[in-house]
């Protein structure tokens, strides 16, 4: 197919469709398993429900107040230090592929390391404001 | 006609080792560890040291009344092994294991990219069971499982990035096609990283804050039982499958060995991801759980800053030889 295809994007998006849509399938093949496990399981095994089955379970006594409890959520820091350098490494991929072609070399990894300065430093930031410690 | 067929097989392929390496990794567990903690293991099911015993625990488990506790959040709480469990599935149609087109699920041109995304879909199951399940324990550990997250996803994105740098591709053959033996050393900073990172994706001890038995029961798994249980820690054993693919696949040259790449590259990935697999379980009975506080603490003060100096090594070594 990729030789008698003259137009290369063509090639591309046929290739690209063609992949993900095994991927597809393989997904499908995924929800039928988990599907046919579950409807088996409801043939093969007993349902006798009793009240102190079906209570939520906590060490043997009877559970005390809600289960969504209150919680301190003790990272939320992380939780935006993580946003922030996710974000930013996801643009890593596209440039991992190009940076080393020529024309680009000695220039971009100099931009690499004003990238990774920025990390750097914020990383440093935080870590010099205290956020990194457990509170 | 001859395309679907081949896709059909494809498929079946990737479905059959999803469903058999898991258990061989599982029953490896059972024995290495009895072994280490001298004692035997299993020895009674099947009769030749125990070797049926997951088959026998799936039997149990299959016929396992299934409670749902009346508090509940009870669709969320249904569907939740299955969302921790696919994602894997998805990862392996990826992973090559030979040269060529015929020894790969499906070539992905944004491989690396496609995994990484995927996986991380997989935590999201334990989320689901952790606020689903109405339990204070439940919701310790999905908090935790949130937390490590957060943490250890980042070093282990940076660290592939270095590697799709090194390629200057992102597609796993493409990897493979470029890798040369003197990456082993060059990337060996991202190999631990990515590693260690997975292990700690994945919640396998020492890095099972989230699921610490000892003080939160089971974590976000605590209400489940039969089929839903068993279907959570086949996610887990299909995870270690899947890590010590990647990590073989991205670091450790994947098949290319001293010999024989072209006919039998594919043993040199299977023994690769074995030994791999057989760390993953070492260090289970080896080291003792970290805390919390140090389990975030590790990874923002050592591997993010790890994963950076990495990626730096990789830069100027590739511009200075290209």
């Amino acid at each position: 197919m990729r030789e008698t295809l003259g137009d290369s994007t063509a090639v591309v998006a046929a290739d690209y469709f063609q992949s993900y849509s095994v991927v597809g399938l393989l997904a499908l093949v995924g929800v039928l398993f988990v599907g046919v496990a579950f409807g088996a399981g409801r043939l093969l095994r007993p349902v006798v429900p009793t009240p102190e089955k079906l209570l939520t379970y906590e060490c043997g006594v009877d559970p005390v107040g809600e289960g969504w409890a209150h919680t301190q959520v003790r990272y939320y820091v992380y939780a935006f230090l993580y946003v922030i350098f996710a974000v930013d490494s996801i643009f890593l991929f596209p440039w991992a592929t190009v940076f080393a072609d020529h024309g680009y070399g000695g220039t971009t990894l100099v931009e690499m390391f004003i990238f990774l300065g920025f990390l750097a430093v914020g990383l440093l930031y935080a870590y010099k404001k205290g956020v990194l410690a457990w509170t | 006609m001859n395309g679907v067929l081949d896709v059909a097989l494809r498929l079946l392929v990737v479905f059959v080792v999803f469903l058999t390496f898991p258990l061989i990794v599982g029953q490896t567990e059972h024995k290495v560890m009895a072994h280490m903690q001298g004692r035997l293991g299993p020895m009674y099911a099947g009769g030749f040291h125990g070797w049926a015993q997951l088959i026998a625990d799936g039997v149990k488990f299959a016929q396992k009344e299934d409670v749902v506790p009346n508090g509940a959040d009870r669709r969320i709480f249904q569907l939740a092994p299955a969302v921790a469990l696919l994602p894997y599935l998805l990862v392996l149609l990826a992973i090559p294991i030979g040269p060529g087109e015929g020894a790969v699920g499906q070539v992905l041109d944004a491989g690396v990219f496609f995994v990484l995304a995927v996986m991380a879909v997989g935590v999201l199951g334990s989320l689901m069971a952790g606020w689903a399940s109405a339990n204070k324990f439940s919701l310790l550990g999905g908090l935790r499982t949130a937390a490590q997250l957060l943490a250890y996803e980042l070093p282990m994105l940076l660290a592939a990035a270095s590697v799709a740098m090194a390629a200057g591709t992102v597609s796993l053959p493409g990897i493979l096609d470029a890798f040369e033996w003197w990456w082993l050393p060059w990337q060996i900073v991202g190999a631990i990283v990515f590693f260690v990172a997975g292990l700690a994706e994945l919640q396998r001890p020492p890095f099972d804050m989230p699921v610490a038995d000892s003080e939160i029961i089971f974590g976000a798994y605590t209400e489940y039982t039969g089929l839903r249980f068993a279907l959570f820690l086949l996610a887990e054993y299909a995870g270690i499958i899947v890590l010590c693919g990647l990590t073989t696949v991205l670091f450790l040259g994947g098949w290319h060995g001293p010999w024989g790449a072209d006919g039998l590259g594919w043993v040199w990935t299977l023994l690769k991801t074995a030994i791999l697999a057989f760390v993953v379980i070492w260090l289970r009975v080896t080291y003792p759980r970290l805390r919390e506080d140090q389990l975030q603490k590790f990874s923002w003060t050592l591997l993010v800053p790890l994963s950076l100096a990495q990626i730096a090594l990789t830069g100027i070594v590739k511009v200075v030889i290209q």
